[in-house]
């Protein structure tokens, strides 16, 4: 997102929060929220997809609470009239195709209002049919997660990503030379998927009650988390809905310093950083150690403060609103192990594949019927944790072998931390030396932290690995 | 109405141990980071940090001086930028580093051809004069240093020799062309219009025939000087600084495309020069008056002046146009003047306009290939000795 991009996304909070009753500013938050992330989508090369990509998001939150939805409430006045106005702001959206030769809300023309009302009426059938046929209906969540998950293989995987891009691109009668995975940019996708699996999880294990349409709708494309997160959970937004109104001021107030603070992070010091910061053009052209380090450390800055800031703007904005967003950082970089970086770093995302994948194989792993080694079990569940989090970044092998550079170091970490306690719990270590100790696990943490970031920013592995040897003035 | 405005207050007052938050409290912020922005702007405008800011830099210190003068059109590939602010321009060039006893320090100014558009630092002239390991007579190394900048414009090159007596040479070399010559391009450079208190002292120094209110000089508005005028300029400085690292990092400072358009080698039947017709270039077209003042500026130094080599075309209409730049009739009037005058005053004068040959010439008709370089740096040598005793 831009400054300016950020700048009126500041406005629209500030007007929701101050011109607006709570009960109105609900709806008016939805229907801003749709609005923007028709707004905020990149131009695709494909045809009309900058419409397709924010209408399909929205289909899939209606489909989703469809699924899980409470049957007794589910054509109540309230969710009517969020579906309508839903739908209503599609059809809004694709008429502005009349008004210009260029998108208006959207990077380019919408699609033909034909071919727009004929998806929505598709849509609905299905959507009436699956509501009439009450034996099936166990098996929606899953249908849900099942679509879900196939979108975000088809943007995460170059391979299938290019294949869906010539289908698309055949479709639309376009040029299938040049099709390519990039094209397939579905802006907040990786977050909508997130939170759309953690309802139909938390759903369908009774750990949550379904809630009204424009409540889900409101928590899967809040505007302020919707580009980068972090990742609410549904209860926790419900609860900021429903919670008496705080006082304005000082919501504003503290919202306003955090997304300075943000800002500051992310354009003042991210993109000054960015200048010198390792990429895949000048990890080619090292020529000196010292340096080279230098650029990897400004890297490792780099993504922090990008990201963080990013987080800070969320959170102030969405504090300016009304909502307390999760934290997403909390201090990473003078954390003094990996396993306290991975508490720090990304928060809500960590904590995500902790509730849905970690704690489940781990659970499932002790039950076994033949027993698992403990060391076996705590490496398995690590190594393949943090590589679908490598992985949820993109299927391809740098990612991969991120996830498993931490996947292993979580792992060491155990072990070194299982083999040393006894020692620390028999000895009393002298102050300095705890501190000292702390200093250096502090920069072997940072580090470690560092050198995976080769990984992560270089797409091709050979790279990476020629920028090791040079780290170490090995080449 | 009261009653709802009570409530209203009570709503938005939140109260810790220190501070109310209320309106109240955000009306004082407001108007102290008013009253301080303010302030300190005007406080800004009249210290102008950016005249001995750019004095300051992390080059030939933290990291080594620039080989060239900073310049760069596309600063995230060439880890390089254009700035207007010269002081952090010399700051940042190994010229400013300590000048060592043992060494004869030579300056080289000119147009891009001598900063070395498309050549890695060691394939400019500089970098070819300094691998021949020159020495005067009294043992001294001559050491080579490219204060070329891509412009076309006499008075930039005053602007640089003016600035760079600073830094001790004991000789300059001045590379020039006709393309810098015409009086109308003399202010239209960048580096020269942004410059404008100081173009102005050198046209009263040396009654050069510039308007000194010409509009192409930037004029500096009271806006101008505060720190939101300057946050280009002040961003440009912090922005060189942090290039340092991938200067040394990488030893990258320009652009090296794999491919590029050459130079064009066939012309229209075309023979003007800037508006210019045959037969004769009038007596007031050109800036002879800026040559000469820059041989003053030199004052004692020594100083070498180089018609530097053009692409001489054998393609279409070549007859007509030796290149892109020039129709024969004006560029031979203009070297037989250039002659006359370097005779006259008795300068050293190198004419090697027809040194290199055409397929020696990158993407521009003045533009050189390394062997190129080579040839032109060979010859200047060779000039040198009869400039100052080399052994």
């Amino acid at each position: 997102m831009s400054l300016v991009n950020i700048l009126i996304l500041l406005a629209l909070s500030l007007v929701l929060r101050v011109l607006l009753s709570p009960s109105l500013r609900q709806w008016i938050l939805l229907a801003a929220s749709v609005l923007l992330i028709y707004w905020l989508q990149p131009l695709s090369p494909i045809r009309y997809l900058d419409f397709w990509l924010p209408t399909f998001t929205l289909l899939l939150i209606l489909i989703i609470w469809l699924f899980i939805a409470d049957r007794q409430s589910l054509f109540s006045h309230e969710n009517i009239l969020a579906a309508s106005l839903i739908t209503l702001l599609i059809l809004l959206v694709a008429i502005t195709r009349y008004l210009g030769t260029s998108g208006i809300l959207t990077a380019s023309r919408p699609p033909q209002i034909s071919q727009v009302i004929l998806v929505l009426a598709v849509f609905f059938l299905i959507a009436s049919v699956s509501t009439r046929l009450g034996r099936w209906r166990m098996f929606y969540p899953s249908a849900g997660a099942v679509i879900i998950l196939g979108s975000f293989l088809l943007i995460k995987s170059p391979f299938l990503g290019v294949k869906a891009s010539q289908g698309l691109r055949a479709l639309m009668d376009q040029s299938t030379l040049t099709a390519a995975a990039a094209d397939l940019r579905w802006l907040g996708f990786s977050y909508v998927a997130f939170r759309l699996l953690h309802v139909i999880r938390d759903v369908q294990k009774g750990r949550l009650k379904a809630v009204p349409l424009q409540q889900f709708a409101n928590y899967v494309i809040f505007f302020p988390s919707f580009v980068a997160g972090p990742i609410d959970r549904l209860e926790h937004f419900s609860a900021d809905l429903d919670r008496e109104e705080n006082p304005v001021v000082p919501d504003l107030v503290e919202g306003g310093k955090r997304v300075t603070i943000g800002l500051f992070k992310k354009f003042a010091l991210a993109d000054t950083l960015a200048l010198i910061a390792l990429n895949p053009v000048n990890a080619g052209q090292l020529t000196s150690s010292a340096w080279a380090w230098v650029q990897l450390y400004a890297y490792a800055f780099q993504i922090y403060l990008d990201f963080s800031g990013y987080t800070d703007i969320a959170i102030g904005l969405g504090r300016m609103i009304g909502f307390h967003l999760p934290e997403n950082f909390d201090r990473p970089y003078i954390k003094e192990n990996l396993t306290t970086f991975w508490n720090s770093w990304h928060i809500t995302l960590t904590q995500w594949f902790r509730a849905y994948f970690f704690n489940p194989v781990t659970r499932s792993l002790r039950k076994a019927r033949k027993p698992i080694p403990a060391y076996l079990v705590i490496l398995t569940t690590q190594f393949s944790t943090m590589l679908l989090i490598g992985l949820w970044h993109g299927i391809t092998w740098n990612f991969a072998l991120w996830g498993a550079w931490h996947g292993i170091g979580l792992f060491l970490h155990n072990r070194w931390a299982q083999w040393t306690r006894p020692f620390f719990a028999r000895h009393n270590l002298r102050p300095v030396i705890q501190r000292s100790m702390r200093a250096v696990s502090v920069f072997l943490t940072f580090n470690f932290v560092a050198l995976g970031w080769l990984w992560f920013v270089l797409p091709d592995p050979a790279l990476s690995w020629q920028v090791i040897l040079k780290l170490f003035g090995i080449r | 109405m009261n009653d709802m405005n009570n409530e209203r207050a009570a709503k938005c007052a939140i109260t810790d141990k220190n501070t109310a938050i209320d309106l109240r409290f955000v009306r004082n912020v407001v108007v102290k980071a008013l009253i301080l922005f303010i302030l300190f702007n005007v406080l800004y405008t009249m210290i102008n940090p950016l005249g001995w800011l750019g004095h300051i830099s992390l080059y030939n210190s933290f990291f080594p001086g620039r080989d060239r003068l900073p310049f760069g059109e596309d600063p995230q590939h060439a880890y390089n930028l254009s700035t207007y602010n010269l002081d952090a321009m010399f700051a940042s060039h190994r010229v400013s580093s300590n000048k060592p006893p043992d060494e004869f320090r030579v300056i080289v100014l000119g147009d891009s051809s001598v900063w070395g558009t498309l050549l890695e630092p060691q394939h400019t002239l500089s970098g070819k004069l300094n691998a021949a390991n020159l020495h005067t007579c009294d043992g001294r190394l001559l050491q080579f240093y490219n204060l070329g900048y891509p412009t076309l414009s006499l008075t930039k090159d005053l602007l640089l020799l003016d600035d760079a007596r600073a830094y001790r040479p004991d000789m300059v070399v001045w590379l020039v062309t006709l393309e810098s010559f015409p009086l109308s391009s003399q202010l239209y450079s960048p580096l020269v219009a942004n410059n404008a208190d100081r173009i102005r002292d050198l046209i009263t120094a040396y009654h050069l025939a510039l308007d000194p209110m010409d509009p192409d000089l930037v004029k500096q508005t009271f806006y101008g000087r505060t720190i939101l005028g300057q946050r280009r300029s002040l961003a440009d400085w912090l922005r060189l600084q942090m290039y340092g690292v991938m200067w040394s990092s990488t030893g990258i400072d320009q652009v090296y495309p794999d491919d590029y358009p050459a130079a064009q080698r066939d012309f229209d039947q075309d023979v003007s020069f800037h508006d210019l017709q045959p037969p004769q270039l009038p007596e007031d077209a050109l800036a002879w008056d800026v040559l000469e003042a820059g041989m003053q500026a030199a004052g004692d130094l020594p100083l070498l002046l180089v018609n530097e080599p053009i692409l001489v075309s054998s393609g279409q209409n070549s007859d007509l146009r030796y290149n892109f730049f020039y129709p024969r009739w004006a560029y031979d009037q203009y070297r037989r003047e250039l002659a006359v005058l370097a005779g006259q005053n008795a300068w050293h004068y190198l004419d090697a306009w027809d040194l290199v040959p055409e397929g020696e010439f990158t993407n521009s008709a003045i533009h050189l290939t390394p062997a190129g370089s080579q040839m032109l740096a060979d010859r200047v040598s060779q000039q040198l000795s009869k400039t100052i005793c080399i052994r």
